[in-house]
């Protein structure tokens, strides 16, 4: 301690080297781990092996290959199609049964509120694989547990092997993955909703509003910003899925690439599937433009979607 | 918290609403109470009745038997729990002296930095795994627990820093200021008084940073793909991969892989929860 505080004196007004010791392992590491790889990552997208297998500069032909080739722009438009249903489901199912039941939870006469919201969010803890697999089986014919609860509500004939068929199984994969999700989007909303001062609701009450009424003209407006949130949160987390289509349907992401999703994608353009070998610079551009997409989405989230908000909200 | 005295305009009444909610934990709950349940079963019994409860007829530990022997079941799991508990130890201790660096001095470029460990909020590691592979490669860290570890500290970092900063700023000046004047030095004031006032903090650090960390299979699967270092994600992917015919296998496999990762959440759900909805993520 001596030396340091001896330390201390000498450099008081000179150089603050503790705030450098401080700081320096997360930075190191954040930055060698994380930040170096992102942007050596674009980099590499702009070289290509040459025909002595000699990388070389290439500048944009690798994006005009993905975007050009047919058989590279077939793929990649594909992944992304599918990975904006992913989106669009998780938008139009995801989060409003999160705000439903993030709604219901804060309402004062629930009982047993803590307990329907540990147990409610008790799939969001699992490993995407386990809840793949675990989905797998319940919706597999030969085990029949989906079929037989069907029965139980006289739909069995509209039972179908719905992960098995080319038009099913992304919605089907997206639906799993809104119901292992689904807590996320109730925990952040019901805590918005809890914060809103009583007062507000309080003097809605006295002037004769009713629930329906408190929430959609005083609580829902209030609550937009996390909304917002909520959805940048969504976007970012689809459009860098792999997880759940991978444990469930490897990765080709079939039938016929029907679930293939970027994450798929670019992880059969890097590692190589079956005969076709892996290539690290067409992985780098396929990672490069999934890296555009987000920034896209979080540019337009910050930019307009937030300052509208605070423009109407506040 | 809302009070329970108000009187009430009931659009859908309490009990329409407490019904909504049951059954909505009923459908959250349910597969996994299913996997569970026919784990404990024989196969004539997982596809008689795949709904009922495991008897004293039926019951049988048959599929954990296969796990336990045909897999390293109890190497996945000390694989996970050492890069778990190393991401958790490392993670904390080197993000909460950035943080206290970042909330406590003023130096320039301290807003500029915040925002540079801002951005893996964000933006995905994942995105990086082509550079990180390489990386790792040239390291010669490939199929070491270590490269994930370095990688889920990377990954960890931003959020940890985040939420440490808005707590940091919440202690006391008194504190600081009168250990300053008795003349401690700066190491001392952030080790011995500063990170023990972080525990409440940490808890909820720790499960944010635990279960992502535990639940990859991104990153094992692509740096750590070998027998020795696989993780138990990793591991059932494998194994159910390779013995999907087996039900009983895969479903003491899927059940191994629930059971450890509930019982932490039902231990720290008052944690994790109130991390959420006191607003340290948003």
């Amino acid at each position: 301690m001596k030396i340091a505080n001896l330390e201390n004196k000498i450099f008081k007004n000179k150089f603050p080297f503790h705030i450098i010791i401080f700081l320096l392992p997360a930075v190191f590491i954040y930055s060698l781990f994380m930040i170096y790889p992102l942007v050596d990552t674009i980099r590499f997208s702009t070289f290509y092996p040459n025909d002595a297998n000699q990388l070389e500069f290439v500048g944009l032909d690798n994006y005009f290959t993905l975007l050009g080739d047919s058989e590279w722009s077939s793929s990649f438009w594909n992944a992304l199609y599918n990975n904006f249903i992913l989106f669009v489901v998780h938008m139009l199912v995801q989060n409003p049964i999160g705000l439903l039941l993030a709604a219901l939870l804060s309402l004062p006469v629930v009982k047993g509120r803590n307990f329907y919201r540990t147990a409610i969010f008790m799939p969001t803890m699992m490993s995407v694989v386990i809840i793949g697999f675990t989905w797998q089986l319940i919706l597999n014919p030969l085990w029949g547990v989906a079929e037989e609860l069907m029965t139980y509500v006289g739909l069995e004939d509209y039972f179908q092997p719905w992960l098995g068929d080319d038009g099913s199984a992304l919605i089907t994969l997206s639906l799993i993955s809104v119901w292992q999700w689904v807590g996320i989007p109730m925990m952040l909303i019901y805590a918005a909703l809890l914060n809103i001062p009583e007062d507000l609701t309080e003097a809605a009450e006295i002037d004769g509003a009713n629930h329906m009424q408190i929430f959609w003209r005083i609580k829902l407006p209030l609550i937009l910003p996390t909304l917002g949130i909520v959805s940048v949160l969504t976007f970012v987390a689809n459009f860098n899925a792999f997880d759940l289509i991978y444990a469930v349907k490897g990765a080709l992401a079939g039938p016929n690439f029907s679930t293939d999703i970027m994450g798929t994608f670019f992880y059969r353009v890097f590692f190589g599937f079956q005969l076709q070998i892996g290539d690290p610079n067409m992985g780098a551009t396929v990672a490069t433009s999934m890296f555009l997409i987000i920034l896209l989405g979080i540019i337009f989230y910050l930019y307009i979607i937030q300052r509208r908000l605070h423009r109407y909200a506040f | 918290m809302v009070k329970a005295s108000h009187k009430l305009r009931r659009p859908l009444g309490g009990i329409g609403v407490q019904i909504i909610l049951f059954a909505y934990m009923i459908l959250a709950l349910w597969p996994i109470f299913l996997v569970i349940s026919n784990s404990f079963k024989s196969r004539k019994a997982i596809f008689n009745d795949p709904m009922a409860l495991p008897t004293f007829d039926t019951f049988s530990l048959v599929g954990f038997e296969k796990v336990l022997t045909r897999s390293s079941f109890d190497l996945y799991f000390l694989n996970s729990i050492t890069i778990m508990v190393a991401t958790l130890a490392i993670t904390l201790l080197i993000a909460s002296m950035a943080a206290w660096a970042l909330s406590e001095y003023k130096f320039r470029g301290n807003t500029l930095l915040g925002l540079y460990l801002a951005i893996g909020i964000m933006i995905p590691i994942r995105l990086g795994s082509v550079s990180i592979l390489k990386l790792i490669v040239s390291l010669g860290l490939t199929n070491t627990l270590t490269a994930l570890i370095l990688v889920y500290v990377a990954q960890s970092l931003p959020l940890t820093i985040f939420i440490l900063n808005e707590f940091m700023h919440q202690i006391p000046k008194d504190l600081k200021e009168a250990a300053r004047c008795d003349g401690v030095s700066e190491y001392r004031i952030f080790f011995q008084i500063i990170l023990p006032l972080t525990r409440p903090a940490i808890a909820t650090v720790g499960i944010f940073t635990m279960v992502p960390v535990w639940n990859d299979l991104w990153f094992p699967l692509i740096l750590s793909p070998g027998e020795e270092t696989r993780t138990v994600t990793l591991g059932v992917q494998q194994f159910v991969g390779q013995y999907v015919t087996d039900w009983n296998a895969v479903l003491a496999s899927l059940t191994l892989a629930i059971i450890p990762i509930m019982i932490v959440y039902l231990i720290f759900s008052r944690q994790l929860i109130r991390g959420i909805t006191s607003g340290a993520v948003k």
